[in-house]
């Protein structure tokens, strides 16, 4: 306790530093736990029928606040257009407005059939005046820049700035936050304003903003310039230049590279996770301003983990990747395909042992780390023996939680600044917990 | 759509092309930019619609060839004792998406070169047609507030 007043009399800002580091685990958890949530609601419902029995009780289940939103807005635009038409249309429309209900909840993100267009209401056969509706456009806008995709970037984003080895600071945090979710929206609505014919031809993707018309082209690039521009100025300016150009690059990477390359050659799997690394690395130069061998150590497992996440997604969308024209390995090599996700989990070990050698975390983080690794390198392991759907959906799915749980352990593993310069000290993460209780 | 709209209307998606068409407006005082944009528009809408309904009509059609070839094969009928339809498990379907993707790949990157310019010119002219009607707008109200 002594040896930390004197640090703070030395006139170093730990005291702010260190009761947000301890809500800041709170929250972490608390976050951690919520995507995790999000993730399962998200990709539960995206289950085919026939796979899991569970799927369809779980989307009746979503309370979503976007859902929610789409739900009242659909309503409203129903009885808004009772009145042009004749009453007697009212009582067809009521009943379509269940339906329309029962489908935005299971619609959003389902992949509910087999058939290429499959699974339509009554409300999604009617013809729609394409105007923009004020209270639908937070939907819309939403749906447009995959807010979700977008927390999750947010959110490995953070991990990376807590992980940089540097006292916290809180508007540096929320400047790159924002900043980073403001770029992942434009980059998002720029992969969607390209991709309409081929959203329209894949089940996932048929319920999207621009595909249904609910939203000009012009207007998602407008609003995609609206975000991109202000996150990245936000970067550069609010917090350093070296995260604005990363963010800058990130867009680029995602919408002219990435996106038009999905349609040419099976390179374009690297390059997606790529783009997956990054925004780690812009958490942690955004802490640290420079970009050292722990940034790259976390994109390198961010790296890693896109590819058994991807290449079990892609296993069971093959025959619309066919359809679609996405050169994707699992259509074209898919021996490759197994075999990269298999060598990525191994790397995902290796990473997470390298971690105390560069002095990120203590020895503590690739011992408790490693049954989760192991797992998912079984996993990956079964994937490439079996080369069948049930065995891509395990592996698909432990990704999800794999994640957030291996930057939750690598946060509580963390070597505190402390620690680096009095070694002799203290003897493991588990103390680092207990120092910062100790402080009032 | 009903008469008195002055807007587009967006309709389901089409059966073979799972593009859910347009019926575009077409305002009496229609300026030449105007016309282009919607002409462009219809240009693409019918293009498009072309092109992905033959695409998924000749997947269709060699996904069932496929089927049946593999069937017969197999000495299997198209149809067993319930009437069901027979299927192939997903790793023999495997191999006819892989030749399909390699045998349309051609076809898909041109395709692509024509929908990226052809979106960007759209866009670009609905900026264009943006632009000129907030001039108009903004030009009348500085009429109606000088009188």
């Amino acid at each position: 306790g002594f040896f930390v007043w004197r640090l703070r009399n030395t006139g170093i800002p730990q005291i702010p530093c260190r009761f947000v580091h301890l809500h800041r685990v709170a929250n972490d958890r608390l976050i951690t736990f919520q995507y995790f949530n999000f993730l399962k609601r998200m990709y539960v419902t995206q289950c085919n029928k026939d796979l899991s029995q569970r799927a369809k009780p779980k989307s009746d289940s979503i309370v979503s606040p976007f859902r929610e939103l789409q739900q009242l807005d659909q309503e409203k635009k129903v009885v808004y257009k009772i009145s042009p038409v004749s009453p007697v249309h009212q009582s067809w429309s009521e009943t379509s407005s269940r339906n329309e209900l029962r489908e935005v909840k299971s619609a959003a993100e389902t992949e509910d059939s087999v058939i290429p267009v499959g699974g339509e209401s009554r409300e999604d056969r009617r013809w729609k005046e394409m105007k923009v509706q004020l209270d639908d456009l937070p939907g819309i806008l939403a749906r447009l820049s995959k807010i979700k995709l977008t927390a999750l970037v947010v959110s490995t984003a953070s991990a990376g700035f807590a992980m940089a080895p540097v006292p916290f600071e809180l508007t540096c945090f929320l400047f790159t936050s924002l900043g980073t979710g403001l770029a992942s929206c434009a980059a998002n609505s720029i992969n969607q304003f390209f991709e309409v014919p081929f959203d329209s031809n894949m089940n996932r993707t048929k319920n999207r903003p621009l595909v249904r018309g609910q939203i000009s082209p012009l207007l998602a690039v407008c609003f995609a310039a609206s975000c991109g521009i202000p996150g990245i100025a936000l970067l550069t300016l609010g917090v350093n230049s070296l995260t604005g150009a990363l963010g800058a690059f990130n867009i680029f990477l995602y919408t002219c590279c990435y996106t038009p390359l999905k349609r040419m050659s099976i390179a374009n799997t690297w390059v997606g996770a790529v783009v997956g690394a990054i925004p780690p690395i812009m958490g942690w130069t955004a802490a640290t301003g420079s970009l050292d061998a722990g940034a790259l150590l976390l994109g390198g497992i961010l790296y890693s983990w896109q590819f058994p996440h991807f290449n079990a997604l892609s296993w069971g969308l093959r025959e619309e990747y066919s359809r679609g024209g996405y050169c994707m390995m699992s259509v074209t090599h898919p021996g490759l395909c197994r075999r990269v996700a298999l060598h990525h989990c191994f790397a995902l070990i290796g990473l997470s042992t390298v971690a105390p050698v560069l002095d990120i975390t203590t020895w503590t983080f690739p011992i408790i780390s490693l049954p989760i690794n192991l797992y998912i390198s079984y996993l990956g392991f079964r994937f490439y023996r079996d080369a069948d759907r049930s065995s891509s959906r395990k592996l698909f799915f432990c990704s999800l939680w794999h994640l957030p749980m291996l930057l939750l352990v690598m946060f509580t593993c963390k070597k505190s600044v402390l620690e680096k310069e009095d070694k002799g000290d203290l003897r493991g993460g588990s103390h680092e917990m207990a120092l910062e209780i100790r402080l009032p | 759509p009903p008469a008195h709209s002055h807007s587009d209307w967006i309709g389901p998606p089409d059966k073979h092309s799972n593009l859910r068409p347009i019926i575009f407006y077409v305002p009496p005082e229609e300026s030449a930019l105007e016309r282009r944009l919607r002409e462009a528009r219809q240009e693409a809408q019918a293009s498009n619609q072309r092109f992905w309904a033959r695409h998924n009509r000749a997947f269709r059609q060699e996904k069932e060839e496929f089927i049946y070839s593999r069937l017969k094969a197999k000495g299997l009928e198209m149809r067993d004792e319930s009437g069901q339809k027979a299927t192939l498990n997903a790793e023999e379907m495997a191999e006819f998406y892989k030749d399909f993707l390699t045998k349309n790949f051609k076809k898909h990157l041109q395709y692509n070169r024509d929908w990226y310019k052809r979106n960007f010119r759209i866009t670009f002219l609905m900026g264009q047609v943006a632009l000129v009607r907030a001039l108009r707008w903004l030009r009348r109200r500085k009429k109606s507030v000088e009188q």
